[in-house]
């Protein structure tokens, strides 16, 4: 059952991926939270932890195994299971969607200008003139204006970033979907963007799922933030809940997921995050039996 | 009047034009065609009152921006009024609220 006020709920979703050996391996485990109108989100863990999987589940680039992934736009009555649309059905969905890809997905055939102006000519009947303009304020959101004519091969990697940005942004979107949108960016840059995530939402209600594990520009973007560890959801909740976490002496914490968490946001090399790693396989080898797991899942 | 635009009303000396919907990508077209109708004969004032616009995009920012140069190149002015919050956060995300006409009433447009 999706919540009211949900753009997206997803639940109990479940990803797996086959292995070399012919087996499976799960990312995502039951994965189940709601993404709320307007807010911005987001989706923490270390490398491997699954978001990267999730992030492409919700924009429909991979199939999920079970489970459920519901849409609510604006112009939409009900919420919308998306796992069973045909193509078209989802495109109908995508529309309302802007998706920051890491490398900013530019078409390298066309000037930066061709490739904010792309969706505009493809979704709409709209004059030259206004497309010109919308391209000019796009650009200028991002502050690359000076670059409009620049083909994607003369721009550094975060200048690319900032006009995947202004292309993502094309059609106004009512959800943008950001990967790790701090990656390689100087903290000028890094900040300039951030201050857009949060302006695009507190002024026009998008809703922005960010998947990152850049802390510093988390804790400044975020109303709610997820942690996921092992393709699991180990704590969602408020800004503020990380902070406590975050700010907390480790052992003062009660719960392993805690602890992780704390590790993990203050980027710690010692703690259960790391404790555990490789040292089931370890103990495997040298004496045949796996480690316990002594985790408590939130 | 169809489509976006609810009335036209000549009052001292401008031509007030009441908008009213969601002023978006699909209705652009259109709105834009409304708008070039009514600037046909050169007004030296053109008074937008987007007090009933309960949305717009960045397609509907750049036809209002189209037609503001149109004016300002035959020697008119426009002004914008009665923007909701929310449409005034379109603006200023977009920086254009620093030297786009805006201001809250018909009657200041009008004395302006």
């Amino acid at each position: 059952m999706a919540s009211a006020d949900a753009v997206i709920s997803i639940r109990d979703l479940r990803k797996s991926f086959p292995t070399a050996d012919g087996g499976r391996i799960t990312v995502l485990h039951s994965v189940t939270f709601d993404v709320m109108r307007g807010e911005t989100l987001v989706i923490m863990g270390g490398s491997g932890c699954g978001k990267s999987t999730l992030l492409n589940c919700l924009i429909g680039e991979l199939p999920i195994d079970e489970g459920a992934i519901l849409y609510r736009t604006n112009e939409m009555e009900e919420a919308v299971d998306v796992t069973g649309l045909r193509e078209r059905e989802f495109n109908n969905i995508r529309r309302r969607m802007g998706i920051l890809f890491q490398s900013g997905a530019l078409f390298n055939s066309m000037t930066l200008a061709e490739n904010v102006a792309l969706p505009l000519r493809e979704h709409s009947y709209v004059e030259e003139s206004i497309i010109d303009i919308v391209v000019t304020l796009k650009l200028q959101q991002v502050k690359m204006l000076a670059h409009r004519d620049k083909m994607p091969t003369q721009l550094s990697g975060g200048q690319k970033k900032r006009a995947g940005l202004a292309r993502a942004t094309a059609l106004d979107p009512e959800i943008l979907f950001y990967d790790e949108p701090s990656a390689g960016l100087d903290p000028v840059t890094s900040t300039a963007i951030d201050e857009l995530i949060m302006d695009l939402s507190s002024k026009l209600q998008v809703t922005s799922v960010v998947v990152t594990h850049e802390m510093d520009s988390a804790f400044r973007i975020a109303d709610r933030m997820v942690m996921l560890d092992k393709g699991r959801v180990l704590r969602i909740g408020p800004r503020s809940d990380f902070e406590s976490i975050r700010d907390a002496d480790p052992a003062s914490l009660s719960t392993a997921d805690d602890r992780l968490i704390n590790q993990f946001l203050n980027g710690y090399s010692d703690g259960p995050l790391t404790d555990a790693e490789g040292m089931s396989e370890f103990e495997k080898l040298i004496i045949g039996t796996a480690l316990s797991e002594d985790r408590t899942t939130a | 009047m169809d489509g976006l635009v609810k009335n036209i009303k000549s009052q001292n000396g401008g031509t007030v034009v009441e908008v009213a919907g969601e002023v978006t990508l699909d209705e652009s077209p259109k709105f834009h065609s409304s708008l070039l109708e009514i600037i046909k004969d050169s007004p030296e004032r053109l008074v937008i009152e987007l007090s009933e616009v309960t949305h717009i995009d960045s397609a509907g920012v750049g036809t209002l921006v189209e037609v503001f140069r149109r004016m300002k190149a035959s020697g008119g002015r426009m002004f914008l009024v009665g923007l909701t919050p929310r449409v005034r956060g379109v603006f200023e995300i977009t920086k254009l609220d620093r030297f786009f006409p805006i201001l809250d009433t018909v009657d200041e447009a009008l004395a302006s």
